[in-house]
Formats: structure tokens, sequence, C-alpha cells
């Protein structure tokens, strides 16, 4: 992320410079901190009902009926979870949120399954590879319809906006498959 | 079908609530006081997420504004010219793993430009629901938990994003 972050600011500096666009670069970067004081603000908002709810769940017990109906499924890929995990639940009801396009549920879910995921991580500051197979099937963002983009496409008057639905799916499918066997080709690399 | 799947998932939530607040109730919790005390937590996650959020948002925001991302965007658009792909597919490719708002709202022209049902506008719907915004999920999911050292991570995820886009304009070559 260092090696990201430095080479998407001095390249953009650096054409900044030679394009003339100094002033469109400088308004930019201050139109980027607004928008992450907007994007925090709406986290907020959906972060903070969903740790209520999900505190709900905890009190009740039922984070742990729910890891222990899911856990066949979720241990399947993510082996070092300890028998009814709370980051169980969290992991399949951020899967669960991201099938059904539920953005607003899924981030503070995802987020959860995160904090859960840290309780068993020994080295608080680095990842472990449980982690990065949650965030990688979060990247691949597996869904089962588009409701936005064909909510998009039915607004101009698309012929069969829905048509898109089914090689989207394809699509996100395979994609997610390639992602966790890019991941998995890593971890046998770098051994 | 589609109707169907669209009504489940706005369901899904408010029964989901309703289901939580009967078991908690069944199973003698205070739901107010655990709902609260759980919301609590949220402004001190959302707080540790920010700096991260602010540093990839400015960093992405001064890529766009700088002129670079129109000059990648053209060398790529050059790079596979021969491949018979719209240019508007390489923006979508380049601007949806670092900004969502910023690919919707290049979807939408897009779409209102080359025709909702043009070959352009159809690729970039599979990349739209197919691709996620890579950079925002790393700066959420590591910020929620203060992560400093994410090993091969990124590179994963970049490569993954590739891949992810070769897919999407191939799977739109066969089906639509």
């Amino acid at each position: 992320m260092n090696w990201v972050w430095l080479i998407l600011l001095s390249v953009s500096v650096v054409f900044a410079i030679i394009t003339g666009n100094l002033d469109a670069f400088t308004k930019a970067i201050f139109d980027g901190a607004k928008s992450a004081v907007e994007v925090s603000l709406f986290l907020l908002g959906i972060v903070s009902i969903w740790m209520g709810i999900t505190k709900i769940l905890e009190d009740s017990g039922l984070i742990h009926r729910i890891a222990h109906l899911f856990r066949p499924l979720i241990s399947s890929l993510f082996r070092n979870i300890p028998g009814d995990h709370p980051a169980i639940s969290a992991i399949t009801l951020n899967v669960l949120a991201n099938l059904f396009g539920l953005g607003n549920a899924a981030t503070p879910l995802g987020i959860k399954a995160m904090q859960e995921l840290s309780t068993l991580n020994p080295d608080k500051e680095t990842i472990t590879f449980e982690m990065m197979i949650f965030i990688v099937i979060n990247t691949a963002s597996i869904q089962l319809i588009p409701f936005t983009v064909i909510g998009i496409l039915a607004g101009s008057g698309a012929l069969n906006p829905a048509a898109i639905a089914l090689p989207t799916l394809i699509a996100t499918v395979i994609s997610a498959f390639v992602a966790l066997l890019i991941l998995f080709l890593f971890r046998r690399g770098l051994k | 079908m589609i109707k169907y799947i669209d009504y489940v998932s706005l369901l899904i939530i408010p029964i989901f609530i309703l289901f939580t607040l009967l078991y908690g109730s069944v199973h003698k919790v205070r739901v107010y006081d655990s709902f609260v005390a759980g919301a609590k937590e949220g402004p001190k996650i959302v707080l540790n997420i920010f700096p991260y959020l602010l540093a990839i948002f400015v960093a992405i925001k001064g890529f766009q504004g700088s002129g670079a991302f129109d000059y990648l965007r053209d060398g790529f658009y050059r790079l596979f010219a021969a491949l018979d792909i719209p240019i508007e597919v390489i923006s979508m490719a380049i601007i949806k793993p670092l900004s969502g708002s910023a690919s919707t709202a290049l979807f939408t022209d897009i779409v209102k430009g080359a025709g909702p049902d043009s070959v352009a506008a159809k690729m970039t719907a599979v990349i739209m629901g197919s691709a996620e915004t890579t950079f925002y999920v790393l700066a959420v999911y590591l910020g929620a938990v203060n992560i400093k050292n994410s090993r091969y991570l990124v590179p994963v995820c970049l490569i993954a994003d590739v891949f992810g886009i070769v897919v999407a304009v191939a799977v739109a070559r066969v089906f639509l």
C-alpha cells in the first residue's frame, strides 16, 4: 500500500507540472479530503447501526448459532477459525449481504468480520491469511443481480436491461475463483 | 425472476432486524440497551478508518485531477486498439477499482453517450457488476483493524482486478 500511494501521488504531481494542471491537481486533493469526510459520515451511520444489531446477536447467543449452522461451509475455505467462532457468523452475514446487493449492510458486517478475525491474530499489525481470503472475496463482489446497473440501463430505455444479469453473474463467479487462485498461488510461491 | 429477487432483497434487512429483536427478547436480552452499547463502537471504528480513507481518496482524486489518469487511459487504449475494445471500456477498467461514485457517473455517461444497447454500454455494465472498488475495500477493511503489514494482499488484488476485467470483457463478448 505504501508503494501504491507513493507512486500515485508522485506521478500525479509530476504530471500536473508537465501538463500545467497544477490548479486542478490542488483542487482535486482537497476534493478528495471532502469525499473522505462525506464517506466517513455515511459509514458512521451504517456502521453504528450494524454494530448495534450485531451486539443484540451476541448478547442473545444467536451469533454462535449462526456460526454453528454455517461452519461447514465457511471452514472449508477459512481453515484456521475455531468452531462456532463469531467470525464465522460475521463472514456469513457479509457474504449474504453482498449476494443480495445490500451494500449498506455488507461493509459494516465486513468490518465486524475483520474485527472478529483480528481477535484470532497473534500479531495485530500483520494480516492473517484468513483476512486476506476474506478481503479477496469482497473485492470480487459476488452479487446475484446487479440492481444499480440494471436500473441505470432501464432508466435510459435499454431494450432488455436484465439481459446483462446472467453474464455479470458468470463473470463475477469466474473472477472470484481466479482471484482466490492467485491468492493461493502467491502463498505457495512465497513459501 | 429478477423482480422476485429484487423483492427478497428488499425484505431481507427488515425481516432480519425483526428476527434479531424477537430472538433477543425471547432470550431475555434488553434489546434497546444492547443496541446502544453496540452502536457506541461505531464512532471509534470509523475514526480509525478515516485517515486510511483520506490518504487513498486524496491520492486517487489527485491522480484524476493531474491529467495522469487521461494519459494512462489513452496509453492503454493505444495498446489494446487492435483488440477492438471501445475506449469507454478502458476508462471503466481503470476507474472501477479506484472510485465507486466516479465509476457510476462514468457508466451513466456511457449509457447516455453510446446508447444503452451499444457494445460499450454492455461491456461496461458487466465490469460495473463484476468488479469492486478495490482500493476503498482495502482502505476500509485494513483500516478497521489497523493492519500495517498487508503482506502480498495488494499485488494479489491488483492482479486479480486485471484478470477480472479480462474475464468481464470475454464474457460480454460471448453472451451479449
